[in-house]
Formats: C-alpha cells, sequence, structure tokens
C-alpha cells in the first residue's frame, strides 16, 4: 500500500510518499495564493492508496481531496520519531507558526505550545525583516554568523520590530548586529516556548527555519543541548501524516 | 414574524444599525446551534427565546415597565437578582458576546482592553442594544479594573450603581458585602419608591433558587457519557438564563430534565463516536459568544462542563432560605454571592479545588482554560490552574482570544491536536 503525506502550511506545501520499504518520493513547492492549485500539481501523475493531510490547510484538502486529516502536532511527532527514535523535545518553526512538543517515551505527544495568533518569531518574521534589510533569508542568516555583536530586538510582533529595524538602519547600526539581534530574538521566544514544555534529550529542530545555521547554533549555546535537524527539515510533517495512516 | 421596528424606535435604538446585527445572528445561530444532530426536543423553547431575543423578550420588558415596575441591568454573577426581583423589577444581563462598534468604544476606551468591556460599550454606543435601553438602572461592580473604569463612562449616559465586590474573603470583606447588599437593598427602594419588606425578599429567594436548581439538575445530567445534551446547548441556556423570565425558563429547564432523563434511560445521546470530554473554564462566554465551545465540539469533543460565569460560577449553592428575619435573609443573600470563585480574588485556592472536583465528578479527559485577551484576573490565574492539572496528571490547554474569527484556525489546530492527546482521532 502506498500512503501519501500532504503538510500544507502557510509557506511550503510537502509531499511524502512512503510504500512498505519507506519513503519513496518527496517534494516541496511554495504555497502561493492558491494552495490548492499547488496540490493538484503536486499530486498529478503520483499513485497512491490513500492522503492524509497536515497543516493550516488540510480542511481545504478534506473538503477537496484528502482521505483523512492529523493536525501538524501529531504529524510533527510522528515525524521526528520516525527519524530520531530517542527524540523527546521538539521545535518547529515554520512559516506562520512555532510549537514546542513534548513526546512521552514511544513517540506520543505529552504537551505542546504554541505561539499566540500573531507571526511572531516565526519563518514569516525572519523573512519581513531579511525584506526591511534588503537582503535574502539566506544572507541574511549568513551575515548574523559574522559578528559577536547584536543590538536588542525587543518587539517581538512583526510590525512594530520592523519599526525597530528601520530605526537601526537610521542609526547606521551594521546589519549584521541588527541580523544577530533578530536571530536572538526569535531564539528567546522559542527557548521560552520549549521551557513550558520542558526540555528533555534528544531535541529535534524541524521545520522550514532549522535550515538557519545561525539560530541552530544560537538555540543550541542556549538550551546547552545539540539539537538534531532532519537532513530534510521541511518534510517532517508529510512524513508524519503519511505515517499516521498506520497507526490510527 | 412581528415587527418590532416602533418599539425599537420607541427605545431610541439606532434601526439600521441594528438591522444589520440581526441579520447577523440566524446564520450565526444556524452555524453553531442549529447545525448540531441530535438535539433534545426540549431545546425548541431556547431556539424561540434566541429567535425573539431583541424583540418578544423586549416586549415584556417594555410592558412591564408600562405597568409601573423597572428593569435593572447588571453585568455580572455577582449582583443579587433578588435584590432586583424583590422590588418588583426585572433582571437583565447586558454583557455583550460580539465585537459591536469597537472604534466608537475606543474613543473612550483603549485598544488593549477585555472584549467584553469594549463590545458592551460598543453596544450602547451604537444603539443596538435594547436591554441596556429599557434598563431603569445599571449595577455595576467593582470586579475588575477595566470594569470599573467602564462604569465611570456608563455612569455619564445612564444611572448607574456600583457595588463595591471585596477582593478578598476575609471576616471584614464578608462585613463591607453584607452593607453593600443593604446599600443595594435601599438603592431600589429608593428607585421604586416602595419599601422591600421580609416576604418579597424571601420570595425571590425562593424563585432565584429554582432557577438554580433547575440549571444544578442540568449540570447533574451532564455527567452522563455519551452525553444526553451538547455543551453548546447547555452554555446556551446558561446564556439565556441570564435574560429570561426566572419562573417560565426554570419550568422549560425542568422539562427539558425530564426529557434528557428518559435519553439517559434509553440509551439516546447528541450521537458521533466516543467525544473526550473537556471542562471548559476560565472567562465568561455572553451570549452570542459560542466560538471556542463550538471548535471544541465540532473537532469531536464534548464539552461536558463548564466551570464559568456562563456557567457553574452563575448558580452553584443556593441561598439558605431558613432565616429569622430580614436581616438574616439579607446576610445569607450576601454569603452565598461572597462565595463565587472569581479569579479577582486573592487568594482563589476555592477556584482551583473546584476545577478539581469536577474534573473528578464530570469524569474530565481534558480541561481547556479560555481567557479573553487582557482579562488580567483570568490570564495569571490561568498558569496556576495549569500547574495544579499537571501536578493532577490533567491535559490542559491555555487559550487566550477574543469576539473575532481570525485565530480560529489556530485554535482548531491546539484544539484538535488536544483531542488527539487524549486519545480520540480527528474526525471533521
Amino acid at each position: 500500500m502506498t500512503i501519501a503525506g500532504l503538510d500544507i502550511g502557510s509557506r511550503t506545501i510537502a509531499l511524502v510518499e512512503m510504500d512498505g520499504g519507506g519513503i519513496r518520493h518527496s517534494e516541496v513547492v511554495e504555497t502561493t495564493f492558491d494552495p490548492l492549485e499547488q496540490c493538484r500539481v503536486l499530486l498529478e501523475d503520483r499513485g497512491f492508496d490513500l492522503l492524509v493531510a497536515t497543516g493550516y490547510g488540510r480542511h481545504l484538502a478534506q473538503a477537496n481531496f484528502a482521505d483523512r486529516t492529523i493536525t501538524e502536532i501529531k504529524a510533527f511527532a510522528l515525524g521526528c520519531h520516525e527519524f530520531f527514535p530517542e527524540c523527546r523535545t521538539i521545535l518547529d518553526i515554520g512559516g506562520q507558526d512555532t510549537k514546542a512538543i513534548s513526546l512521552a517515551p514511544g513517540g506520543k505527544v505529552a504537551d505542546f505550545q504554541m505561539n499566540d495568533r500573531c507571526a511572531a518569531g516565526t519563518g514569516k518574521f525572519l523573512e519581513v525583516m531579511a525584506a526591511a534589510m534588503g537582503l535574502s533569508l539566506e544572507e541574511m542568516g549568513r551575515i548574523a554568523l559574522e559578528t559577536e555583536a547584536e543590538v536588542k530586538i525587543s518587539s517581538m510582533c512583526t510590525v512594530f520590530a520592523e519599526s525597530e529595524v528601520t530605526g537601526l538602519i537610521a542609526r547606521g547600526t551594521p546589519r549584521p548586529e541588527i541580523a544577530r539581534g533578530l536571530h536572538e530574538a526569535i531564539c528567546d521566544r522559542a527557548v521560552s516556548l520549549l521551557k513550558r514544555v520542558g526540555v528533555k534529550r534528544e531535541v529535534v529542530f524541524a521545520g522550514g527555519v532549522a535550515r538557519n545555521p545561525c539560530l541552530r547554533s544560537l538555540l543550541e549555546h542556549r538550551l546547552g543541548v545539540p539539537l538534531l535537524v532532519p537532513e530534510n527539515p521541511q518534510i517532517v510533517g508529510a512524513l508524519g501524516a503519511a505515517l499516521s495512516a498506520n497507526t490510527s | 414574524m412581528t415587527d418590532y421596528h416602533d418599539m425599537w424606535k420607541e427605545l431610541g435604538i439606532d434601526l439600521d444599525a441594528h438591522d444589520g446585527l440581526l441579520e447577523v445572528l440566524p446564520p450565526m445561530y444556524e452555524e453553531n446551534i442549529l447545525s448540531q444532530e441530535g438535539r433534545p426536543g426540549g431545546m425548541e423553547y431556547f431556539d424561540f427565546v434566541f429567535s425573539e431575543v431583541h424583540g418578544l423578550r423586549i416586549k415584556e420588558l417594555v410592558e412591564h415597565r408600562e405597568a409601573g415596575a423597572v428593569v435593572v441591568g447588571t453585568f455580572c454573577t455577582y449582583v443579587p437578582e433578588e435584590l432586583i426581583i424583590a422590588a418588583g423589577g426585572i433582571c437583565v444581563g447586558l454583557c455583550a458576546g460580539a465585537q459591536v462598534a469597537a472604534e466608537e468604544a475606543e474613543k473612550y476606551l483603549p485598544r488593549n482592553i477585555c472584549a467584553l468591556i469594549k463590545s458592551s460599550l460598543g453596544f450602547k454606543l451604537a444603539k443596538v442594544c435594547p436591554y441596556i435601553e429599557s434598563c431603569d438602572l445599571l449595577v455595576g461592580e467593582t470586579t475588575c479594573d477595566g470594569k470599573k473604569k467602564y462604569f465611570e463612562m456608563l455612569g455619564e449616559l445612564q444611572p448607574v450603581h456600583i457595588m463595591e465586590v471585596p477582593q478578598m474573603k476575609l471576616e471584614h470583606d464578608r462585613d463591607l458585602w453584607r452593607k453593600e447588599i443593604r446599600r443595594m437593598l435601599e438603592r431600589m427602594e429608593e428607585m421604586t419608591g416602595k419599601k422591600i419588606g421580609e416576604k418579597q425578599i424571601r420570595d425571590a429567594i425562593r424563585l432565584v433558587n429554582e432557577k438554580r436548581k433547575a440549571l444544578l439538575r442540568l449540570e447533574e445530567l451532564r455527567k452522563s457519557d455519551p452525553p444526553v445534551i451538547s455543551g453548546r446547548d447547555a452554555l446556551l441556556i446558561d446564556q439565556i438564563a441570564f435574560y429570561d423570565d426566572p419562573a417560565r425558563l426554570t419550568e422549560k429547564i425542568n422539562a427539558l430534565c425530564d426529557e434528557l432523563e428518559e435519553r439517559k434511560k434509553a440509551g439516546v445521546s447528541i450521537g458521533g463516536a466516543h467525544r473526550p470530554r473537556i471542562l471548559l473554564s476560565g472567562c465568561p462566554m455572553a451570549l452570542p459568544n459560542w466560538k471556542v465551545a463550538t471548535l471544541i465540539e465540532t473537532s469531536g469533543a464534548v464539552v461536558a462542563m463548564d466551570e464559568m460565569c456562563t456557567g457553574i460560577r452563575y448558580f452553584d449553592n443556593l441561598v439558605e432560605e431558613d432565616a429569622a428575619d430580614t436581616e438574616a435573609l439579607l446576610d445569607n443573600i450576601a454569603d452565598r454571592y461572597l462565595n463565587i470563585h472569581c479569579a479577582i480574588f486573592t487568594p482563589n485556592r476555592e477556584r482551583i479545588e473546584h476545577i478539581k472536583q469536577l474534573v473528578e465528578d464530570y469524569d474530565i479527559d481534558a480541561v481547556v482554560h479560555y481567557s479573553l485577551q487582557f482579562c488580567d484576573p483570568y490570564t495569571v490565574e490561568a498558569f496556576s490552574v495549569q500547574r495544579e492539572m499537571e501536578k493532577e496528571g490533567v491535559p490542559f490547554l491555555y487559550l487566550e482570544t477574543d469576539y473575532s474569527s481570525e485565530d480560529t484556525g489556530q485554535l482548531t489546530t491546539r484544539i484538535q491536536a488536544l483531542i488527539e492527546m487524549v486519545g480520540c482521532a480527528e474526525k471533521a
């Protein structure tokens, strides 16, 4: 039996197809303004017996083509447990949500915390800030690693933080320092969420933002534990969705 | 349907804005309440009352006033209904549960104030609430800071009486509150020009106690698993209890309970697979605020109990009827109301103990704590509740929201993840 997992996030849509032998296909595309059409393109000519959707677009998927849905929380728990069976804590920073999940031994969700309704401390936050500094996401992550000095960004609201960054630019603060400060701000936010569920090893960092080396190193430093990052952190949710077909 | 426009006009309602509001309500009601499957037949009365929320009930208030009696509006479960009824008055709860004219309200209130206060003022300023316009007196209270200041503003528009609710439960707090009960009684006498006698107080106590008993009977039936009534229907009844005629309401709730007892015996439930049982705790959900209850129940769980002002806090504990004279009756009223465990009190250990008891009595699988954004007492106390639930091993979800719908996606994810966690697959 072939099972497809589809994670429709705010920024990307990930597809994972599994058969008896494990992952046989995976793909990530941008969500764009028309997620349904993107899903159609992604699923075109693909053959599977069952489709499980997760992510913020899961209800849209269920209304149209998905057989089942699970929440991102459960999907990330299953996906991280598959990659790292020792995983007890998950940090997932996606486009619009940050989640801290604590797992019981065996991989069941024991507790979770999510950011509030705004995009504070998420991938979207980094994107807006990079744009404010005229940088790409990758460039911003890279230059943030160039300096030890940082400025304190105290606003976590994306809108307020953007004004703060504009102010810093106007005062001539070097861009690497601002970039570093922004990463520190996200790190603060993520650590506070993690502390609320408790940090137990192993800690897995997943979601698109896990590809950011600066944030990874800041988090490891702050938490005092190494972070495990899946080879492709963006497909963890889709993998979990596919895996859920066998667990429920 | 009867046309009430003349009546509304007479009350000073802004007819255009009000028509707009009335257009929004039926689809909301359909989506949140009527679309539920397996509802008991006895809900028909409450559906009717809601459909006439600004119609027939307002007409009753108008007729009551034409007969020379008063209507008094309240905003809190601490304000003793008995005193209003003893004065021959009708008591109506005025807390608003839908966002109306926020921009008008923000001319007088800061942006970061809770939705309940902001929209209550919004309803007043936009002239779309025939209840508040029917009131001869509004009784406010010193529960939270936001409300205290809001009542000052309201006092510029309409007569307001403020009761000082203590913030602790020491002996001198009790003394103060007993005096406040008497001061309110005097205000009622002054307003009606009639002395309130012992018999009227006794009768009023009995009437309101009967309403409480009926509501408690309903809560007892919510212990049934599988559930014989949804949490949303129970919430609707609690919301309606704040403004409907108490004697009629009592009769209708009792009739519904008779039916629910039959259902229980026959094994008839609200349907669906096994539903995880949720205790909803926190801020009040004033009519027509069904947002969180709907999200919980459409995600496959049931709200098996509410520890809210629109819930057990409103009708738990009766006023002791056995009393020698008027003074003793008034003390009994005071004591019953001081025994409500709102987060404005410190310490408020009783609320946490009550939640623990409800978790046990109602076989609760998880607690969802609901706070209105910017409500300091409940948002802060949520942390203590969470710690205590963790100790007890009860899954706990903290939600902070308001009356808008923009966060339903995120709330749904959290609620569904909680339901997955307590062991039930998601069924949309």
